[in-house]
């Protein structure tokens, strides 16, 4: 689908004339776009004098990229280890459990008939719009009574709830799943969760990917929540460990090991979500189609 | 009801599995295939809705409800956990700090969101129109700074802003221009403004894209015969067929706008004073629960802030239909 809609746009090839400027805008945004993360790059690989003395957008006069990994890994205990581990099993938790949550509630919502299924759809859908904000405090105060406050299950339990993905999985299985194959399934004498399982899911499996990469994304840039309901840095994940590293730095300049630290770390945060988004593109842009083809 | 049901069961001799059967007191009989209708008709849809509706009634729902009852209390020296009614939101309405950081999110939202709305289409036109050159590697160089974590984003423009060692200082130096104190109260909006259009114009012009490749074909060539020129087949057909979808990526700014929270935090390690403890809603929020343990009166500020998130983007959505009438 995407590669075909691709073709048409490529081959329209109209205004060729103007693409000189066109271009040019682009090119200028481009540069725009990616310097900060140039200068990421360049000054991951600085030693801290370099940092501080050399030109901010260009190679300093040591490469020191593999001693500020090695002191990334291993300063404080190797806690940044630990925070990467944590923000992986965050991340591909609640990116699984959400995606199947969504994936099993969309499809009853597209595909069953049953009362009651126009309000919990309007009352999912008007939740989109329920700002984090109202909830991370009454979610912080609610956890404690719960004793789950500062556990991996204050992150990821909260994480587990999409109704943007119930929302994406109802469109998708609304237009790809056909009601003929699921009564040929019924007629047949399968059950509903059978039919679920060697029918349906096959079907919704790209939908299925669209929402788990959502939700991967979201978890691994989230900041807001484990923030307030983690108090342990073992626990915490990159966003919060790399910003506590960073709050030290500039609470008290003389430490300026911690900026080599922060902006190494912050470098090696980002690659693996930066390899899921150019791996799996096909998946987030049928997402964004979706999203706006209400 | 009942006896078509029973005629339809007996006509479906291999009708779907049943699992609670077992669990039916009465035995087989009209009771039984009651119970079975009932399973086939609300049982299984809900048994595929129950695992979300589960987690969304605990963690949002409950909470929702949760911070609203928190709101009408207050915690007093003497006397404990008060019922105040709607004092605390009376006290929110008149608190410099949270309609300071109001007024500041509205200036915010005004300029940051067209500048941010603007370049996106701007671009998600020009990828869609002539310039075939490199679409797909602009197209994913533009959407990369999304895939980077807001933090990680904050962290790096923090240090490109410095004063002293910032690159950006460096080369207003060295070409003796004069380069804005972007960390100084006066010019702190518009630097996290310019964090969050890197950040987030890439992401609006995905979706603008994705919907300006879903217009049909037809319809712009025939303009192009008629002699259209690109802007006015931009301004004319393109522009008016995706603005579902316009409306949509307006919709999400301001939501993610009066929510900010994640940029002006970051900022707060390298200005402290400059940001204080109120500069967005949201981070004054999170100070009077976190700093201050003031958890009602905090549950009221973000449940007010709930409130106008949803006003503001359900006002911006009637204004735009009713101004939609052609």
């Amino acid at each position: 689908m995407a590669a075909l809609a691709e073709d048409r746009a490529g081959s329209r090839g109209l205004g060729a004339r103007r693409s000189g400027l066109a271009t040019f805008l682009l090119v200028l945004y481009l540069v725009y776009s990616l310097l900060p993360l140039f200068w990421l790059v360049v000054s991951a690989t600085k030693s801290n004098s370099d940092l501080f003395s050399s030109f901010g957008l260009w190679f300093g006069r040591q490469f020191d990229f593999p001693a500020n990994l090695r002191e990334v890994f291993t300063y404080d205990g190797g806690v940044y280890v630990r925070w990467l581990a944590n923000t992986a099993v965050y991340a591909v938790t609640s990116a699984v459990g959400a995606a199947f949550l969504a994936t099993l509630a969309g499809y009853a919502l597209a595909k069953f008939e049953f009362p009651g299924r126009r309000v919990v759809f309007a009352i999912i859908l008007g939740s989109i719009m329920v700002p984090q904000t109202a909830l991370v405090i009454p979610i912080y105060l609610l956890l404690s009574k719960g004793h789950l406050i500062n556990t991996p299950l204050a992150v990821i339990l909260p994480s587990l709830v999409s109704p943007f993905g119930v929302y994406l999985m109802r469109v998708y299985a609304e237009n790809s799943v056909p009601d003929e194959l699921l009564n040929a399934a019924r007629v047949d004498g399968a059950g509903e969760l059978r039919i679920f399982r060697k029918v349906a899911l096959r079907i919704l499996a790209p939908g299925f990917a669209t929402v788990l990469l959502f939700t991967f994304v979201a978890t691994w840039n989230n900041y807001f929540l484990p923030l307030v309901v983690l108090s342990d840095p073992k626990f915490y994940p990159l966003t919060v460990g790399l910003a506590s590293w960073n709050a030290q730095a500039s609470a008290n300049g003389g430490a300026q090991v911690l900026y080599t630290l922060v902006i190494t770390g912050a470098l090696v945060a980002i690659i693996p979500i930066i390899a899921a988004f150019l791996f799996l593109q096909r998946y987030w842009r049928s997402g964004l189609t979706f999203g706006s083809a209400r | 009801m009942p006896s078509t049901g029973v005629e339809e069961a007996r006509g479906k001799p291999t009708g779907p599995r049943l699992k609670r059967t077992s669990e039916e007191p009465y035995g087989p009989g009209l009771g039984e295939r009651r119970l079975r209708r009932f399973w086939q008709r609300i049982g299984i849809p809900y048994m595929f809705l129950f695992p979300f509706l589960l987690l969304f009634v605990l963690f949002l729902i409950v909470p929702l409800v949760y911070a609203l009852q928190l709101s009408l209390f207050q915690q007093r020296l003497v006397g404990g956990n008060v019922f105040v009614g709607l004092h605390n939101y009376l006290t929110a309405f008149t608190d410099s700090n949270f309609l300071g950081g109001i007024r500041r999110m509205a200036v915010f939202g005004v300029v940051q969101i067209p500048v941010m709305i603007g370049l996106a289409l701007a671009f998600a036109l020009l990828l869609d129109g002539g310039l075939v050159w490199l679409r797909r590697t602009f197209r994913m160089a533009f959407f990369l700074p999304y895939a980077v974590p807001s933090v990680v984003a904050a962290l790096m423009w923090g240090y490109l802003y410095g004063p002293s060692f910032g690159p950006l200082s460096e080369i207003g130096h060295n070409l003796h221009v004069a380069v804005p104190a972007f960390l100084s109260p006066s010019w702190m909006l518009v630097s996290i403004g310019n964090i969050v259009t890197w950040e987030y114009v890439g992401y609006n012009m995905i979706i603008l894209f994705a919907a300006l490749q879903a217009v049909p074909s037809e319809l712009r060539e025939a303009a192009a015969v008629d002699g259209a020129s690109q802007w006015a087949i931009a301004r004319r057909i393109k522009i008016p067929l995706i603005k579902p979808a316009l409306l949509l990526t307006v919709v999400f700014s301001i939501i993610g706008t009066l929510q900010l929270f994640n940029e002006p935090q970051i900022m707060f390690a390298i200005a402290p004073t400059v940001i204080g403890n109120s500069y967005t809603p949201n981070l004054y929020a999170y100070n009077l629960a976190f700093t201050n343990q003031q958890y009602n009166y905090s549950a009221a500020i973000s449940f007010t802030l709930g409130a106008v998130v949803f006003i503001g983007s359900y006002t911006f959505m009637l204004v735009t239909n009713r101004r939609k009438g052609f």
